[in-house]
C-alpha cells in the first residue's frame, strides 16, 4: 500500500485504471471489461478512488458482480477509499470494444460483432463468419443467446454452434 | 432488484386520486414508464420453463431482463426525484394495486405464444420510438436511460415483429390464434397515446416526446408487420383506459400477488 500512496496522482490513477481494466467478465471470461469498454474512467480525488463502469445493456446481470470484482481487485493492490459508480450515458455500443477485445473473442469461439452493423430491416439478414472454420455459410438460430449480448448461430460449413456478439 | 432496506413506503392519499405533494409531472412520467417495463418485464418472466422451444425460453427471458434493467434504472430515478427515501424496490414491490400506473396491455395475461407476441410488438412499436425521442430529453437521467433502451427495444420490435409475421402467415391454426390475438389486444393500444395533464405538463417541459409524434412510426410499424401476417386490426370506436389513473383490470392483483410475494412475506429480505 505504502508504494501506492507514494506514486504521484496521475501515476496513481493509471495504475488504478490498469488494475481495474484487466477485470474480467464473469459471462465472458476472454475478455476484460477494458476491452469490452464497460470501463469508463477512474478518477481520484480526495485520497478516494472511483471507477466508473457502464452496462452493455440495462440489464445485464453480471454488472453487480464486475462492481464487486473491480473493488476487489484495486483494494488488493493496495489502494484503499475504491467506490465504483454505474453510469448509462453515453449508451454502451458494441464500438466500444477494442479490436484486441474482437480478436480475443473470435479466437475464444464467439464470433465478434461486426463493426458498425447499424439497424437491420425486418428479417434482414446479417453475414457472420463462423468462428471455428471462417466460413460465411453460417445461419442464425436465434436473435438471443446464452447471454443478453450474444445471439445463438449455427456453421453451414462445419456444422458448429456458435455465440455471436450481436452489434449494439 | 436489491431488496429495500427502508421501512415499507408511507401510503399516499391516492386511493381516493388526489395527488401528493411528490406526483410532479417528472416523477409520474418516470414512475408510469418504469411500472409498463416492470410488468411486462415480470409477464415475460411467466413463460420462464414453459417457452415452446428452447430458443424461444432464452429470447423471452432476454426481452424481460432488458425489460427489468429499464425498470430499474427509472425506479432509482424516480425514488431520487420523489426525495422521500424510496428506493427501486421500495417502489416496485411496496406499492398497492391502484398506485401502480401501467398501461393496462401490459398487465394482460401471456395467453398463448400468439397472445405474448402480439403484446410485445404492439408495446415495443411505439416505445422503441418512444425511447429514440426521450434520448433528447431534457432531463439527462431519463435522456440518458433512452438511449440505453433505445437500442434494446430495436431488437424487441424485430423478434417480436418477425414471430407475428411467422404466426399469422402460418399454419389455418396459427393464423386463428394471431388473429384472436390481435382482436383481444388491440383495444388496449390507444391507451398508449393517451395524454392526461401530468403527461402533457411532461411533454411542454420537454421532458418526454408527445406520443402524438410517434403515430406516424407507430403505425408504420405495425402495417408492414401485419400486411406481411395477414392479418386485420380490428375496427375499433375506442380503447380500454384507467392504468394511468391506477384503475387496473382484474389480472393485476393476481399478478401483483406473485411480484410482491416475497417482499410482503418477508420484509425487508435481501439477497
Amino acid at each position: 500500500m505504502g508504494a501506492a500512496v507514494s506514486l504521484d496522482l496521475e501515476r496513481q490513477r493509471a495504475e488504478a485504471l490498469a488494475i481495474a481494466g484487466e477485470v474480467c467478465d464473469p459471462e465472458v471470461p476472454v475478455l476484460t471489461i477494458a476491452d469490452l469498454g464497460v470501463l469508463r474512467d477512474v478518477r481520484i480525488e480526495n485520497g478516494r478512488i472511483e471507477a466508473v463502469i457502464t452496462p452493455t445493456y440495462s440489464g445485464c446481470p453480471a454488472m453487480n458482480l464486475i462492481a464487486l470484482n473491480v473493488e476487489v481487485a484495486l483494494e488488493e493492490a493496495g489502494f484503499t477509499n475504491v467506490k465504483v459508480t454505474t453510469v448509462l450515458s453515453p449508451a454502451w455500443t458494441t464500438d466500444w470494444m477494442s479490436e484486441e477485445g474482437k480478436a480475443k473473442l473470435a479466437a475464444y469461439g464467439i464470433a465478434p460483432p461486426r463493426a458498425k452493423a447499424g439497424r437491420r430491416a425486418l428479417f434482414g439478414e446479417e453475414v457472420v463468419a463462423c468462428p471455428r472454420c471462417g466460413s460465411a455459410n453460417t445461419q442464425k438460430v436465434s436473435e438471443f443467446g446464452s447471454t443478453a449480448c450474444k445471439a445463438h448461430w449455427r456453421c453451414r460449413a462445419c456444422a458448429e454452434p456458435f455465440d455471436y456478439f450481436k452489434c449494439l | 432488484m436489491r431488496a429495500s432496506k427502508d421501512a415499507i413506503a408511507p401510503c399516499s392519499s391516492e386511493r381516493d386520486g388526489s395527488k401528493t405533494l411528490t406526483e410532479t409531472p417528472l416523477f409520474l412520467v418516470t414512475l408510469r414508464l418504469a411500472d409498463d417495463a416492470l410488468i411486462l418485464g415480470h409477464r415475460l418472466s411467466e413463460w420462464c420453463g414453459h417457452a415452446p422451444v428452447l430458443e424461444e425460453e432464452l429470447a423471452l427471458a432476454n426481452l424481460g431482463l432488458d425489460l427489468i434493467g429499464q425498470a430499474r434504472s427509472l425506479y432509482t430515478h424516480a425514488g431520487a426525484i420523489e426525495g422521500a427515501g424510496r428506493d427501486e424496490d421500495g417502489l416496485a414491490y411496496l406499492r398497492r394495486e391502484n398506485e401502480y400506473r401501467n398501461v393496462l396491455l401490459v398487465e394482460q395475461p401471456n395467453g398463448d405464444f400468439a397472445a405474448t407476441m402480439v403484446r410485445q410488438l404492439i408495446y415495443s412499436a411505439f416505445m422503441h420510438p418512444f425511447h429514440r425521442a426521450m434520448a433528447s430529453s431534457k432531463d439527462a437521467t431519463l435522456a440518458g436511460i433512452a438511449a440505453k433502451a433505445e437500442k434494446e427495444m430495436a431488437y424487441h420490435v424485430r423478434h417480436s415483429a418477425e414471430w407475428v409475421i411467422r404466426l399469422g402467415d402460418g399454419t389455418e391454426e396459427s393464423h386463428r390464434r394471431a388473429q384472436d390475438a390481435l382482436d383481444a389486444l388491440w383495444p388496449y393500444a390507444g391507451e398508449l397515446f393517451e395524454v392526461d395533464a401530468p403527461m402533457r405538463a411532461a411533454i411542454e417541459a420537454g421532458l418526454v416526446p408527445d406520443p402524438e409524434s410517434l403515430r406516424a412510426t407507430f403505425d408504420a410499424t405495425m402495417t408492414e408487420a401485419l400486411a406481411e401476417a395477414t392479418l386485420t386490426l380490428p375496427k375499433l370506436g375506442s380503447f380500454q383506459t384507467g392504468g394511468r389513473a391506477g384503475r387496473h383490470t382484474e389480472h393485476m392483483g393476481f399478478l401483483l400477488a406473485q411480484l410482491q410475494y416475497m417482499q410482503r412475506t418477508y420484509p425487508n429480505a435481501a439477497w
